[in-house]
């Protein structure tokens, strides 16, 4: 088997997208994706999250890559070549900065050596894993491969040759007013032991640590880069043989390896993101996708808002949905604060997320393989817009109709806010009819209860409030005929204005 | 070098934790008369008595340990407090001179704490003049030891180690650091070495040899080389520099020790000082095991009484080896609450390794000493004041063990009698077969008739005594409870004064 890339199957690679999808706002997706790269920044995952994929083979080519990794050992194996990769990047980066001769060419060395432990670990590490994927097997066999060759077992010994010749040199800076010399090392002893020894007996207990932390990062002045000249003059060979390997390996690095290195850390980011929701008790599954519109999902959620509340006591709600043919459309309505609007994302991202080859949230899901998404939450007023607000939504609702095939799936949030209820619902229903009419799926949140009831495409479900205590909403939304009472109700129990309450009041 | 004058084998330590109730020990034993009396207006003084006097020793090796120690210091007065002056003048130097290690950068570092160990060299010296001198005059183990240490570890020839050290320390001629290559041809593990030359002209001599050396001049407006350099030496001089500002700070925290453990000992001198000033006896007491019962002194006296009304006070002679229960009833003004206070003084005294105030004492240790006060009023308000006193009960009996000992002091009386007798008799009784060891001043005749009825073989009853006339003698007699307090006496006193005008 042949390897291409971790994330492709073949060579079906796509072109990495630089800008966010139009929707990923208004889906809240952009705080999801913005949290999985911030954890690792030295990737540069957004693109990956930008392009979502139109065959389901690759995203199952992905979901069996994702289970794997879900092995902790691993994992914690695909970390640790990570952490050593970027160390050896950033040396490359540094080596670029530096000036000196030796100390240039001392950094490539230890990038080199690096470079070398890492991969000969990870290669040695996942020989012990039981692999199913077929991108991290075919992965193994290139690695395997790679380590085992002449070249690389060339590169690793002469390496190590040369750095044990460097370490062994030892030499001695004699430090004066504006003055300073440099001469082998002589055998001289240690004096602050022998100062600590002639105070050992005043020894009380502890004391205070009186090392000043005199840590820098890496890199020379000019008084040390001297220092180094003189050095490499004192002991010519090891410098002249650390020039020789230079010369050799300028380029070291390969290319395939690196490749894999940023790409597996989609599936890393992803999996320890989700990982930290799951101590919310919150569940995740690989949905199966395809072109069935008959989707599902059980205890789905919405992710931005878990990852909001994850160091919170606050419960996350979990929504159910399904839809079965024909049904179509989900038109939501109830009372305000309901969570309908987060109902509504979370049906956007878990197709979003479907798409990417990710886990989705909830137990169990079945997807639709969309080729675009279309959102249209109401925006704030724009004041260099010249058209109204109401204009603006029907010219955006346009567009979108435009450009919309059976195959995409569109949110629409609260639009027609602006207008008298007798013309929105006017508007609503008309272009309800052309999607009706593209047989798209459709998220609708809506104050409207006769949208939800338009025809066998469409089916109603209602945000709830606590039986209990009424006024305060539970932020579930169930599949119910949407009556328009609830939310009124509750506060008018709280109130004490319900009829009986009223009545009751009266006569007493 | 350990001080070691507090315990035999450990550092005196003045942040152990305080019993729970100091507070209460505080006010119901006058403690802080005793305090001051010891501290004579010195702040240190005060916290180290408080200290000891509240951290009780647990055994009685542990205690004689200190006895033959304050034994040679209240022999020798005068030497023992020229003893004490030698941290006190490192202090006042300390101050006098700005000295300290506060800086941010080895070579500051460094400087001041070789100026801090010339410093305490002489006073090094001044001790090892004093342990010279006057060591034969202590008999006690714990100073024999600290001289004969003193002796062997200063000798003459270690001094002149120091000095040398401290003299090479100031590295007039530059330094010689060793170093190898880290990563990136960096340089790294930095180590000042010991030129192998001792004489000054150390870097012409090395640099004079056949071995290669270069050397690198700095331009004269190379400001920022010369900061390199001066960084790179800093490396050089990081551990000797942590070497020796700890040493200075070890020798600092031994001068403080002996202050610390010397205090006490001070305090103790202060103290029996005003005692002989108003003639009150002291005497150092005979520690029994705390699993013994044993209680017998003679003119035991009220310590904070005496120094409060700096004069003499009576004392009182009782036997009650064998004892767990002391019951003390009798006449008001009859000098209860001062006996149940010397109780407690005397036992605090004895295990922290004092003298007490008596002609004559001996006592088992104990684990742990309570106090049960009536309080003169409940501040808070929140609950009753019988509610208070069941409330501090309560938290006694979160502490107590077995041979601990709880003085009661009117408690329980902020009820009827038939209840607060019960309520009494019931905890007594609990107390007793925990094995604690109670003293009980109590008007409460129920309650002592009740234990008195018992005949019991391990309780002595007291009585606050007064002779027929109604004169008090303030001094307790063994005897058993009556069943007036005579408060007839001090309603008498007053009233007939009263009718006495009435008359005229």
């Amino acid at each position: 088997m042949t390897f291409y890339s971790i994330l492709f199957e073949k060579e079906n690679i796509q072109k990495e997208a630089a800008k966010q999808p139009d929707f990923f706002s208004d889906l809240n997706l952009d705080q999801v994706i913005d949290a999985i790269a911030a954890r690792k920044k030295d990737y540069n995952l957004k693109p990956f999250f930008y392009n979502h994929l139109r065959d389901a083979e690759t995203i199952y080519y992905r979901h069996e890559v994702m289970r794997d990794l879900e092995d902790k050992v691993l994992m914690a194996c695909i970390n640790a070549f990570a952490e050593r990769m970027i160390i050896v990047q950033r040396y490359m980066r540094m080596v670029e900065k530096l000036d000196s001769h030796h100390h240039k060419q001392g950094w490539i060395l230890e990038a080199v050596l690096l470079y070398c432990e890492a991969i000969t670990n990870f290669a040695h590490e996942l020989e012990k894993i039981n692999i199913t994927s077929r991108g991290l097997i075919a992965f193994h066999e290139y690695v395997t491969t790679y380590v085992h060759a002449h070249t690389f077992q060339a590169l690793q010994k002469e390496a190590q040759k040369v750095k044990h010749e460097l370490s062994s040199v030892k030499y001695c800076v004699i430090i004066q007013e504006g003055r300073f010399s440099v001469r082998r090392y002589e055998g001289e002893t240690d004096y602050s032991i022998e100062v600590e020894q002639t105070f050992e007996k005043f020894k009380q207990g502890a004391v205070k640590n009186y090392l000043v932390d005199l840590y820098k990062g890496a890199g020379m002045n000019h008084i040390e880069a001297k220092i180094l000249e003189f050095v490499a003059l004192l002991y010519p060979k090891p410098f002249a043989a650390l020039d020789q390997f230079c010369a050799v390996h300028s380029r070291f690095m390969d290319e395939t390896i690196l490749v894999f290195n940023r790409e597996i850390q989609f599936y890393v980011a992803y999996l320890e993101f989700i990982a930290e929701i799951k101590y919310k008790g919150l569940n995740f599954c690989y949905p199966q996708i395809g072109v069935n519109r008959e989707v599902y999902d059980y205890d789905g959620f919405d992710l931005a808002l878990a990852n909001a509340l994850i160091y919170t006591e606050k419960p996350v709600i979990r929504n159910d949905f399904y839809l079965n043919n024909p049904e179509r459309i989900i038109v939501v309505s109830g009372p305000n604060q309901g969570g309908k609007t987060t109902f509504a994302r979370t049906f956007g991202q878990l197709h979003y997320l479907a798409s990417l080859g990710c886990p989705v949230p909830g137990r169990e899901a079945r997807l639709f393989l969309f080729d675009q998404i279309f959102t249209h939450f109401e925006k704030e007023e724009d004041i260099h817009n010249l058209r109204g607000k109401l204009e603006d939504d029907v010219a955006r609702t346009h567009d979108i109709l435009v450009r919309a095939t059976p195959d995409s799936i569109l949110i629409m949030n609260e639009i027609f806010a602006s207008t008298t209820l007798k013309d929105a619902v006017f508007l609503s229903k008309e272009i309800m009819a052309k999607i009706m009419e593209l047989d798209l799926l459709c998220v609708w949140v809506t104050f409207m209860d006769e949208l939800a009831s338009l025809s066998e495409k469409t089916i109603s479900m209602v945000s709830t409030v606590v039986p209990e205590n009424p006024a305060m909403r539970a932020f579930r939304i169930i599949r119910k005929p949407a009556d328009g009472l609830a939310y009124a109700l509750s506060l008018a129990e709280k109130h004490r204005l319900t009829y009986e309450q009223i009545k009751e009041r009266i006569q007493s | 070098m350990k001080v070691f004058l507090m315990h035999p084998n450990r550092d005196f330590d003045p942040k152990q934790k305080l019993p729970f109730n100091e507070d209460a020990l505080t006010q119901d034993l006058e403690l802080n008369t005793l305090f001051n009396a010891m501290a004579q207006g010195d702040e240190f003084l005060f916290d180290v008595a408080k200290q000891s006097v509240l951290s009780s020793l647990d055994s009685p090796d542990a205690i004689r340990y200190r006895q033959e120690i304050l034994r040679d210091c209240l022999k020798n007065p005068a030497i023992v407090r020229e003893i004490y002056s030698i941290p006190i003048e490192s202090i006042e130097n300390k101050h006098r001179h700005w000295m300290g290690i506060f800086s941010k950068y080895p070579s500051s570092i460094l400087n001041g704490a070789v100026e801090m160990l010339e410093m305490f060299v002489v006073l090094l010296k001044k001790l090892k003049r004093i342990a010279d001198e006057h060591a034969q005059e202590f008999e006690s183990p714990g100073f024999r030891r600290f001289f004969a240490m003193i002796q062997q570890e200063l000798d003459d020839e270690y001094f002149a180690v120091v000095e040398n050290h401290l003299k090479v320390l100031k590295f007039r001629n530059g330094v010689l650091i060793s170093a190898e290559l880290g990563n990136g041809n960096e340089g790294t593990n930095y180590i000042l070495r010991k030129t192998n030359y001792d004489n000054q002209n150390w870097v012409k001599r090395i640099l004079a040899r056949k071995s290669q050396a270069y050397s690198y001049s700095l331009p004269p407006r190379d400001e920022a080389g010369a900061q390199a350099l001066e960084n790179l030496r800093s490396r050089g001089l990081n551990l000797v520099a942590n070497a020796v500002a700890q040493s200075a700070d070890h020798i600092d925290s031994f001068l403080n020790n002996l202050r610390l453990e010397l205090a006490f000992y001070i305090g103790c001198l202060n103290l029996s000082e005003q005692l002989a000033q108003l003639g009150g006896p002291i005497a150092f007491p005979q520690p029994a095991p705390s699993d013994e019962r044993r209680h017998s002194f003679t003119s035991l006296y009220d310590v904070a009484l005496a120094l409060t009304m700096k004069q003499k006070v009576v004392g009182n002679d009782v036997n009650a080896d064998g004892k767990d229960l002391v019951i003390i009833t009798g006449a008001n003004q009859g000098g209860k609450s001062t006996f149940l206070r010397s109780i407690g003084l005397a036992q605090l005294m004895t295990q922290c390794g004092m003298f007490v105030p008596a002609k004559s004492f001996s006592a088992s240790l104990i684990k742990g000493l309570f106090t049960h006060y009536k309080r003169e009023e409940d501040t808070s308000m929140q609950s009753g004041k019988f509610d208070e006193e069941l409330g501090r009960m309560s938290v006694i009996v979160d502490h107590i063990t077995q041979d601990s000992m709880i003085l009661f002091n009117e408690s329980f009386a902020a009820t009827n009698e038939r209840e607060g007798s019960e309520i009494a008799r019931q905890i007594v009784m609990a107390l007793l077969e925990e094995r604690a060891k109670v003293f009980y001043v109590t008007h409460l005749y129920e309650l002592a008739y009740g234990f008195h009825a018992k005949q019991l073989d391990n309780a002595i009853f007291l009585r606050a005594d007064r002779k027929s006339d109604g004169l008090r003698t303030y001094k307790l007699i063994e005897g058993e409870p009556l069943q007036t307090s005579y408060a007839v006496d001090a309603y008498n006193k007053i009233f007939r004064l009263n009718e006495h005008e009435k008359d005229i």
